[in-house]
């Protein structure tokens, strides 16, 4: 369940209390979050909604590790994020988030097969087990058979089923979605809303998402809103029907 | 290494542009070992020196003679063992580009003062019984197309005129790579034969060998302080000093060799640096998304530095190999105007020292900043 009150329970999957980020612009200080509190659970999917400059992407990037705030903490799956290390972050990164950005932000040069890989090269598995992952997320995304295409091949849809691919392949506690359907057509947004749909459905993932579609928010299990730097439930909030799930 | 590949798409991404700045290493390197060549060609009559001679010249120039009769002289001293004198003879062989050294030898010593180049023991007999002998360098006589029987003319250009005939007896070799096989040893006999009057008995410079290098110093200053106040004042130096500033009559090779290759290297650390910045700033955002899932900003830096070295090594391999097949052309070039042109091992290992440290110089900065990159505001920038 999804709280924004700071009344959830230490058992919450993503905890967040009293967050702040400020940043410093011509001389002034803009406060973009302002003491937010959030609780996640796992297998939520919540859509993050609000004007450009509300502050829902420096959010998930708060969420995610890539950025530190001015105040407050985050802790996900009993580790506060908040204090660790540059390089502990990277690590509790690795390990914890899968990222889908709105320009899908796949390398080039490498084939979808090679994209996917990338998080499994900085675990310890061989050659062969990376290659059966990779071909699992593939399979789960629906994109076996377009595993040696670069993504100059790939339409754009099929590019973001990719990064979500290299989202998953290494089974991460949750995904940050940044707009994925940002840069895609009616379709091709409903097929990528319906893969995401499925993972929370049929595999247990915890996703946050921030959007602007409200056609897209309201795929999310929960919609919340960034109002002056603190977020406020959707007055009609879409649960997404508990079903039978699968471990990835 | 699982990492291998990701780096080998990284660098084929500009195929231009890589083959472009493996060029730019290649030549620079090929510069390299060719400067590295002939600064080791001056200098090789210093390092190949030996310890235990002396050369004993007249004080005022190498080119005043020093009469024949201080042979005796000089073997008395204490500490010397060995005494031979040679004569610059100069001769043209039907072209003046046909330049190789030629010397007037005393047959009597020349292989005991000088046992590292070898001539059979045939070959020295029939020379000492033929006036008109020579012993060539193997190099020299490879060059020309020389083998024992033939005759060869030379024009003299310091002793009188005309051409002087001389067969060809034997053929020497050096023991070491690095030894001179390019001189042309004729009959002291021979030559008094045929200089004016007024040069006769004398001699261009004594090669001295002492009993031990140690001794080296105090016998060159007994040598000198035999002869000073006389007509004909010495100055002794050893074989290594001797060679030194011989080549020192050239002008500072070494400074204008290390000054050209310096600048070529600078020159290529600021294109490689330049080509890797602009690498690393087309990437920004790919390089945010490796930091994003997980890669360390050791691994960052880690991948631009092997990126820089892969190009710095294929570079400097290319390079240095086309300075090996081009060693001979440059030799042939160059008409034996210098020794033979050696490759050394250290070349090759100082070449490849240099490439890698130009390549990690290079990629540094472009990779710190890589390593340094704020993953939020690289991905801002897409």
């Amino acid at each position: 369940m999804v709280r924004v009150d700071g009344t959830g329970g230490p058992n919450s999957l993503i905890r967040v209390r009293g967050l702040d980020k400020t940043y410093q612009r011509g001389g002034g200080e803009i406060r973009v979050l302002q003491g937010l509190n959030l609780d996640v659970d796992k297998g939520d999917f919540v859509a993050f909604m609000g004007p450009s400059g509300s502050g829902k992407t420096t959010l998930l990037n708060l969420l995610g590790g890539l950025d530190v705030p001015t105040r407050g903490t985050i802790t996900v799956a009993g580790d506060e994020i908040t204090h660790m290390s540059g390089n502990k972050l990277t690590e509790w990164r690795a390990r914890h988030v899968g990222f889908v950005f709105q320009m899908y932000n796949l390398i080039p040069v490498l084939t979808a097969f090679q994209n996917v890989e990338l998080p499994l090269l900085l675990t310890k598995l061989s050659k062969a087990q990376r290659r059966k992952h990779v071909e699992t997320a593939l399979g789960v995304v629906g994109l076996t058979d377009r595993m040696n295409h670069y993504p100059r091949q790939l339409s754009g849809g099929q590019e973001q089923r990719v990064a979500i691919a290299r989202a998953i392949v290494a089974d991460p506690t949750f995904l940050l979605c940044d707009e994925p359907t940002g840069d895609l057509d009616r379709q091709s947004a409903d097929e990528i809303m319906a893969l995401i749909e499925e993972l929370v459905k049929e595999y247990g993932k915890t996703v946050l998402m921030v959007t602007h579609d409200p056609v897209v928010a309201r795929r999310a299990g929960t919609t919340l809103h960034l109002d002056k730097g603190l977020l406020v439930e959707s007055a009609e909030p879409q649960q997404v029907a508990a079903g039978g799930r699968h471990e990835i | 290494m699982k990492f291998s590949r990701l780096i080998l798409a990284n660098l084929l991404r500009k195929k231009i542009r890589l083959l472009l700045t493996i060029g730019s290493f290649a030549v620079a390197l090929f510069l390299f070992a060719f400067l590295a060549v002939v600064r080791d060609a001056f200098s090789r009559g210093a390092d190949i020196a030996s310890a235990d001679r002396l050369f004993v010249m007249n004080r005022t120039s190498i080119i005043n003679p020093v009469p024949l009769s201080y042979a005796d002289k000089i073997h008395r001293i204490p500490g010397v063992k060995m005494v031979t004198h040679d004569n610059w003879f100069g001769g043209i062989y039907q072209d003046e580009r046909n330049f190789f050294p030629q010397f007037v030898i005393d047959p009597e010593n020349q292989r005991q003062v000088f046992p590292e180049l070898i001539v059979s023991d045939a070959e020295w007999q029939n020379f000492v019984k033929d006036r008109q002998g020579v012993i060539v360098g193997a190099r020299t006589a490879e060059r020309f197309g020389w083998k024992i029987g033939d005759r060869v003319p030379l024009k003299t250009t310091i002793w009188g005129s005309g051409n002087w005939e001389f067969n060809i007896d034997g053929i020497y070799h050096g023991k070491r790579p690095q030894d001179d096989e390019t001189q042309f040893w004729m009959q002291w006999d021979y030559f008094q034969e045929h200089v004016p009057d007024a040069l006769k008995g004398q001699v261009g410079w004594y090669v001295v060998r002492v009993d031990t290098p140690d001794d080296a110093v105090r016998v060159s200053k007994n040598i000198d302080a035999e002869f000073a106040n006389s007509p004909y004042e010495t100055k002794t130096e050893t074989e290594s000093a001797f060679a030194a500033s011989w080549v020192k009559q050239f002008g500072n090779i070494r400074f204008l060799i290390v000054s050209i290759g310096m600048v070529v290297f600078f020159t290529l650390l600021l294109v490689t640096g330049n080509t890797m910045a602009i690498s690393v700033r087309e990437r920004t955002s790919e390089l945010a998304v490796f930091k994003a899932i997980g890669f360390s900003d050791r691994k960052i830096l880690f991948f631009v530095l092997a990126e820089s070295l892969v190009i710095a090594l294929a570079g400097g391999f290319v390079g240095l190999l086309l300075a090996v097949l081009a060693m001979p052309i440059l030799a042939n070039a160059l008409n034996g105007m210098l020794p033979q042109l050696v490759l050394a091992p250290s070349v090759f290992a100082l070449g490849f020292v240099t490439a890698l440290a130009v390549g990690l110089a290079s990629g540094l900065l472009p990779g710190l900043g890589a390593m340094r990159l704020q993953i939020v505001n690289a991905l801002r920038r897409v």
